[in-house]
């Protein structure tokens, strides 16, 4: 997994809640057998008409929000399927951040698990982002290590993040390798 | 200290426990399907990882097999994803029920049929609806591929200790009323993310006098609310659906285990991190009308009006929802006319989800209106539904008799619901798209299903004089 050190990128808004996993990716792209390439059919069904072209009412079709990769939505974001194609799509399109004032668990720990950057902030913070993000050249920097978030008006919050999950997300390091150096405690409770 | 059900079963798998570090939890069965699993053993493959414990872990095919005519895979990305998903169980000596197996079936369905599912187990696999085993006193919870990964590599997971919730439902269901209506409730009252972070505990009268099946019902859609998993203390009734099933422990083992599944049951005094409350009298035959699970009402109720909702993101929420729903606020649900009818899914397609549905069709014609479906959960509870003369109720009403898979549900096979057509639904999720771009779910039992296939609209099962009395 590649580290996740610090971002700056531009800012994409979709205020919408409890946007679910089958929006995120709808299931007619579950079928594919690799991790890449989810990208195109991100939000497949929200930003393609029924002709397949783009839809222009679909916020992240709008000219402010082309070349993003932060993700300002509302609450309970990911909710529904397991789907780790969410997050496959998400960073294929391009985002490396999602913000939100809360996740569903298991899109949480999928983000994680992909070298994608889940952060809540308190829903004024949310508030704010949201409307920064109307401008075209809106743009946060993203440090990990000082878990903080700014932009060039004086923003500035910091944010949660378990500790495990930050070290592994800084270092970029494999889960299963590191599982595997607890061989013997897996073993011995095996062998209870 | 008095402990619950949650915490017991969470202190029992801890292999590795310190400071700043989520608890690494020892997983007794992992579940696999096609849809998730194929990036997992691939991820395998490419560091030259193997399987640690193929004898904890189970496969089925569910999610993408055709209900009909289920050899021919007309979708070639579909029956790819099958056979990858045979290839890598010979390749990691994983078994799996495959299409040609009489045991073949939903992934939520055949683990408890099969007695793979045990009360104090812990239960994982790369679904959401992994929460259904809870029904049994286990902690099952949904998981992502890259832990699908680590759990074929390691048997373990990486896991923040959850919080406790205790859904307490307390009183008696009026005839008619169902789990399906049960679940629906809470999550009408509490809303769809009251869960986050939690585990839940339900407890109160109305569970305890549920079946097996009715529970798993509830469970099943814990997810809905957004919690990490949904459980019952096990008690008689599901000591005896286990006995005697395929992989439950057998002769004196059965009852050794059986005294060891008696003492995961909440202890007396035990306390949740947050408690809510439901009453019997509360819950009536509900009906989704929106786009999330908790956007429901009872079918005498008229659909919301925006005054209804009191944030300005509620309002948003319900004014899409009745846009991508084709409804009008205000307009009795009673008058909402169906063109579809799925009866099926993890959450509504075992035995007496059938008894239910069938005992409404009896004698009945289905609608010209309507085309409906009955598909089974299992290979199995087809067999069974067959030999007590469901199916042939089911098939002269005019339903389609399918073979086991997901179907409707998600629509990642065939089985679709055109673009504006409506569809009444005994699945778990009337998202967007969910049963087809454009496709309109409302969620509801299988007695309201069954009868919204008759009448070709939402109907008061309490008003049929066919329902029979619990």
């Amino acid at each position: 997994m590649e580290p996740f050190v610090i971002h700056t990128g531009k800012v994409a808004g979709l205020d919408r809640v409890n946007v679910d996993t089958d929006q995120i990716i709808p299931k007619q792209f579950l079928k594919r057998i690799e991790r890449t390439g989810f990208g195109r059919f991100l939000f497949y069904d929200w930003r393609y008409l029924d002709d397949e072209t783009p839809n222009p009412d679909f916020e992240l079709n709008w000219t402010e929000n082309q070349g993003t990769s932060i993700l300002v939505a509302n609450e309970n974001f990911g909710c529904g399927s397991s789907r780790e194609h969410a997050p496959w799509a998400l960073g294929d399109y391009g985002f490396k951040v999602i913000i939100a004032p809360n996740f569903a668990d298991i899109f949480y720990n999928n983000c994680l698990k992909n070298g994608m950057l889940p952060i809540y902030l308190d829903k004024e913070d949310i508030e704010y982002l949201l409307e920064q993000s109307k401008s075209a050249d809106y743009i946060c920097t993203i440090n990990l290590e000082e878990q903080s978030i700014e932009d060039s008006n004086n923003f500035k919050r910091t944010f949660q993040i378990d500790d495990h999950w930050k070290k592994m997300l800084v270092n970029g390091w494999d889960e299963i390798d590191l599982t595997l150096a607890y061989e013997e405690k897996i073993a011995s409770y095996e062998n209870r | 200290m008095a402990k619950t059900i949650i915490e017991k079963i969470w202190d029992k798998h801890i292999i590795n426990r310190e400071d700043g570090k989520p608890d690494l939890l020892y997983i007794d069965l992992h579940l696999v399907h096609e849809v998730t699993s194929p990036q997992a053993f691939e991820g395998l493959r490419l560091k030259d990882r193997k399987v640690r414990r193929p004898d904890l872990t189970f496969a089925t095919m569910d999610h993408n097999v055709p209900t009909v005519n289920r050899f021919v895979v007309q979708d070639e990305i579909a029956s790819k994803q099958m056979t990858t998903l045979e290839q890598n169980c010979k390749d990691f000596g994983i078994e799996l029920a495959d299409l040609n197996s009489p045991e073949q079936g939903i992934v939520h369905v055949i683990g408890p049929e099969l007695g793979l599912t045990h009360p104090g187990k812990t239960i994982v696999c790369g679904d959401s609806h992994t929460s259904t085993h809870g029904a049994f006193g286990a902690l099952a919870f949904g998981i992502g591929t890259s832990e699908v990964e680590h759990v074929l590599a390691t048997q373990t997971l990486w896991q923040g200790r959850p919080k406790t919730l205790q859904v307490d439902v307390s009183g008696s269901l009026a005839k008619g009323v169902s789990a399906k209506d049960v679940i629906l409730s809470i999550i009408r009252k509490y809303g769809v993310n009251f869960g986050t972070g939690h585990v839940i505990e339900f407890t109160g009268d109305v569970i305890r006098n549920m079946s097996m099946e009715e529970r798993m019902t509830v469970c099943n859609m814990s997810i809905e609310a957004g919690a990490k998993a949904g459980l019952i203390s096990p008690d008689e009734t599901t000591f005896s659906y286990l006995k005697g099933r395929k992989y439950s422990p057998a002769g004196s083992d059965f009852e050794a285990a059986v005294s060891e599944w008696k003492e995961l049951a909440t202890d007396e005094g035990a306390t949740y991190d947050k408690v809510v409350k439901l009453t019997g009298d509360e819950i009536a035959p509900t009906v989704t009308w929106g786009t999330n699970p908790s956007m429901s009402i009872t079918v005498e109720d008229t659909i919301p009006t925006p005054e209804d909702f009191t944030s300005e993101v509620d309002k948003r929420a319900a004014s899409r929802a009745y846009e991508y729903m084709g409804l009008t606020p205000g307009t009795p649900i009673s008058e909402v006319e169906v063109q579809h009818v799925f009866i099926g899914s993890c959450t509504n397609s075992r035995i007496s989800d059938l008894r239910e549905a069938a005992e409404i069709a009896k004698g009945k014609q289905v609608s010209s209106n309507v085309r409906a479906m009955v598909v089974p959960g299992s290979q199995q509870v087809k067999r069974q539904a067959e030999e007590e003369g469901l199916s042939k109720i089911f098939i002269e009403a005019g339903f389609e008799w399918r073979d086991a898979g997901c179907s409707m549900c998600l629509s990642m096979n065939p089985d679709f619901v055109p673009a504006g057509e409506r569809c009444a639904s005994t699945s778990n999720r009337n998202f967007e798209g969910r049963q087809g771009r454009g496709a309109r779910t409302h969620l509801v039992s299988p007695a309201m299903a069954a009868a919204a296939a008759i009448y070709g609209k939402f109907v008061d099962v309490r008003t049929l004089d066919k329902i029979s009395s619990k």
